[in-house]
């Protein structure tokens, strides 16, 4: 692991499990990043929620949005039955036409990655599994560590890790960047995505803060929430990362991709999400390669919605396949 | 028409010559289609007369004049030009009003009425915004969401003042002045009349109001409306007219209290006029505010502010944050991050809800503001305007700032009254007040920074009347707007606005 913090700059020594108890330092990492202004980042969020978005417009932001979709179940109870119907969705999300899909990926725990991949294969639809001691984190890096390379030997094409919290909020940022690193490091060519789990992190300073961490060790895509913590993706939230993926754009050239997951639930949400997206990164970034939805409940409301503008007629929820 | 201008630097040091960062691109990837407001259900008479006294009165002068949209040319209907005499009848039938019925009525029941015009207002939210938009070219999402919604609230925060003033003044007695004569401006034209009328009818005063000339409509509206709520006759009275009709008001022997709102040069004259008469006064005039971002403020949201004080409404806003003064060590990033967000304002149709920036007022503002760009130009400023389509008919302009600004300069210290931003710097707090206060108007200023203690600092050393914090354009009825130096002299909303409209004793 070479970078600006790791190892060997005095700061990310403990973390990496290498060495004894570190001295204390001054909580830096690099410079404080940008402050957040609470109210101001709200309205704009709230006025560019006001776009009107109709006819073909709408239909365009909707079809866009089901291909960035990462089709999500994350259950205790989920077995390969459950995970085989739900890549059949992601596949063809409406069997009358399949022009519209497919989805960006199938999000599983690791044990139903190989189902997903098989049921998957050659159909271009990722397989992206959570790791790293999914949701909560707090397990010792090694295990972290372990699992995530387990979820890319069972064939995971993307894994969404998520960072310490706790040491986030304590200040030990250099224990959240050496942890990123090295999941990154252990995901080889699998995409990395960083989940900040926002709902945890208690002020957008903090968010922003983590953003930049997870930027600069090595994340491919940030991503809002686990989905088990409330609240999950907020379009405030998710404005304050897609500033932080702006300015480390203006900085380096690199674009790193923007993940809302957790609470998008309607299509006019989704719509929201993508005027968001539209109007701070610009048109590169209205593509599944950075820009994701983390949903479960979303991809049948904009189906809906979808139908509705091709029929003019609001269909009955018995339409839609229920995965 | 594309007109992104950068021109090439002569002496300039700034974002646009040593920029090589890489550049977001907001093209036409997903394009929002048209969303224009239906305008099927509104009603606008081919025809206005004046309102006094509860009717609807040809004006003694015989005259008409067109009132047009200037976002598409089209004439929207002929409104009447009241001469002197006929602002003689309407002072007449205020203080007829006013002796009669008006301060003879309760206070509690005063408040009813001006409670029912608020909610009336409210009722008709939707109808107001839309011809505010059509006769005065702002977008529909601006008089939805900021002027009609204000104006109702200006309305319903009086009416709770209306049989309370005796906690106004620290228990000082008043009373009411008489006749109010109220010469409003074209920019906020309905947002303007309830700024005006509530306060007067408040404390129990009549009143005489001249709309502007390129803006009638909505004060026309605001007629009926009071026709609707029965307002006794009398009690407000519109004369539509141009800069005649103004002075007839002003100058009127039986009119107790004069309020303008409008340019500096008119406020002068009218103060010229009214000096040793004893009349009251208040005046809202010109601005040429200071945005003030330091390098440690919330640059995103900063940015948002800084649009939000030039690009609002047009820049035709009194307290417009003209002139943006940012710290010289942020100096690059902000302007390059506001040349990125000036890509996604969208220009246009007024009645299209996703249009940021409107149209301009009128032909002869167009001009004001093309005459001032051109000697921003002409004295070597670096012009950026934003490369938006500008429609075949009507008057528009770019949102457009100017970088390499010195303070001497003209687009610096003229009111530019459009979507026109100079971009200036400073290197220490004390000289961002210095260069703020350099200026003969004092009407508001914004201070940017992550620092609460920095803000209070800066605010007391600002010689302006509202200093905005991390915010811009907000404004409350409870909050009272005013000036210092040229930009004129009294309040107007909260409790200190009250006492623009009574006689203490």
């Amino acid at each position: 692991m070479s970078s600006i913090l790791g190892n060997g700059n005095g700061h990310g020594a403990r973390s990496s499990g290498n060495g004894g108890p570190r001295a204390p330092v001054y909580p830096l990492f690099t410079s404080p990043p940008p402050p957040v202004d609470q109210v101001a980042v709200e309205e704009r969020a709230a006025s560019l929620a006001k776009r009107s978005i109709k006819k073909a417009t709408k239909v365009a932001g909707l079809r866009l949005a089901i291909r960035m979709m990462d089709l999500t179940t994350l259950e205790g109870k989920d077995t390969a039955g459950k995970v085989r119907a739900l890549c059949n969705k992601a596949m063809l999300p409406l069997d009358k036409d399949p022009s519209i899909g497919p989805c960006a990926a199938i999000c599983v725990y690791p044990n139903l990655v190989p189902t997903a991949k098989q049921a998957l294969a050659g159909s271009g639809v990722k397989v992206a599994s959570v790791a790293t001691a999914f949701p909560s984190g707090q397990s010792p890096l090694s295990v972290k560590l372990e699992d995530t390379r387990r979820a890319v030997d069972l064939g995971a094409d993307e894994i969404d890790m998520v960072i310490d919290r706790g040491a986030m909020l304590a200040g030990d940022y250099a224990k959240v960047y050496d942890e990123i690193a090295a999941t990154k490091e252990a995901s080889g060519a699998a995409h990395l995505k960083v989940i900040l789990e926002t709902g945890e992190l208690g002020s957008y300073d903090v968010v922003r803060r983590a953003s930049e961490i997870a930027i600069a060790a090595g994340g491919d895509f940030i991503k809002t929430s686990t989905g088990k913590i409330q609240p999950a993706a907020t379009p405030p939230v998710t404005l304050v990362m897609l500033e932080a993926i702006r300015d480390h754009f203006y900085a380096t050239g690199r674009k790193i991709g923007m993940k809302p997951a957790g609470g998008v639930r309607t299509a006019k949400q989704a719509l929201h999400y993508l005027v968001l997206v539209k109007e701070t990164l610009g048109d590169a970034w209205l593509t599944p390669d950075l820009f994701r939805f983390g949903a479960s409940a979303l991809l049948n409301d904009v189906l809906m919605q979808l139908e509705k503008e091709r029929t003019g007629n609001y269909q009955a929820g018995e339409d839609f396949s229920k995965d | 028409m594309s007109n992104e201008i950068i021109k090439p630097a002569k002496s300039m040091t700034s974002a646009a010559a040593k920029d090589t960062s890489p550049a977001l691109d907001f093209g036409h990837a997903w394009d929002y289609a048209p969303a224009p407001e239906a305008t099927d259900h509104v009603k606008i008479q081919p025809r206005y007369e004046l309102f006094i006294g509860g009717k609807w009165r040809a004006p003694k002068s015989g005259k008409y004049f067109q009132t047009i949209s200037p976002s598409t040319e089209q004439v929207l209907s002929e409104v009447a030009e009241g001469n002197a005499a006929d602002v003689d009848l309407a002072v007449r039938a205020a203080r007829q009003a006013y002796d009669k019925v008006w301060s003879k009525m309760k206070p509690a029941e005063r408040a009813k009425y001006i409670f029912r015009i608020s909610r009336a207002i409210q009722e008709k939210a939707r109808e107001l915004a839309i011809v505010e938009s059509m006769d005065g070219g702002k977008p529909i999402k601006e008089s939805r969401d900021v002027d009609v919604p204000l104006a109702a609230a200006h309305f319903f925060y009086h009416a709770g003042w209306a049989d309370k003033l005796d906690y106004a003044f620290h228990g000082r007695r008043h009373r009411a002045l008489g006749v109010a004569g109220q010469i409003i401006p074209w920019n906020f034209p309905l947002l303007m009349a309830a700024w005006k009328i509530a306060p007067a009818l408040a404390c129990g005063n009549t009143v005489v109001l001249k709309p502007a000339e390129t803006t009638p409509l909505t004060a026309l509206l605001l007629a009926q409306i009071f026709e609707e709520a029965e307002l006794p006759a009398g009690v407000v009275n519109i004369v539509t007219g141009a800069g005649e009709t103004g002075a007839a008001v002003a100058g009127h022997p039986d009119v107790n209290k004069v309020a303008f709102t409008g340019s500096t040069g008119v406020g002068k004259r009218i103060q010229r006029a009214l000096a040793g008469s004893n009349k009251r006064l208040t005046l809202e005039l010109g601005g040429k505010a200071a945005n003030i971002v330091f390098a440690d403020a919330p640059l995103d949201q900063a940015i948002e502010g800084i649009v939000n004080g030039i690009y609002f409404n047009q820049g035709h806003v009194c307290c417009a944050g003209s002139r943006l003064l940012v710290e010289e060590s942020v100096h690059d990033i902000v302007v390059k991050k506001l040349r990125d967000r000036l890509q996604t304002l969208r220009l246009g149709d007024p009645l299209d809800k996703n249009t940021d920036v409107g149209a301009i007022n009128s032909k002869m503002q167009l001009d004001k503001i093309k005459q001032l760009v051109e000697a921003g130009e002409h004295e070597g400023a670096q012009r950026y305007s934003a490369p938006c389509a500008i429609p075949q008919k009507g008057y528009w302009f770019p949102p457009t700032f100017f970088t390499g600004v010195s303070q001497s300069s003209r687009i610096a210290r003229e009111e530019i009254f459009g979507p026109v931003l100079t971009v200036l710097t400073f290197r220490t707090p004390d000289e961002a007040i210095e260069k703020a206060n350099n200026t003969m108007y004092g009407l508001s200023a914004g201070i940017w920074t992550d620092k609460g203690a920095k803000i209070f600092w800066m605010a007391t050393r600002l010689q302006a009347g509202v200093v905005w914090g991390n915010t811009y354009n907000k404004f409350d009825p409870s909050s009272p707007f005013g000036g210092y130096k040229e930009s004129g002299f009294g309040r107007e909303g909260g409790r200190q606005g009250l006492s623009a409209y009574v006689e203490l004793e």
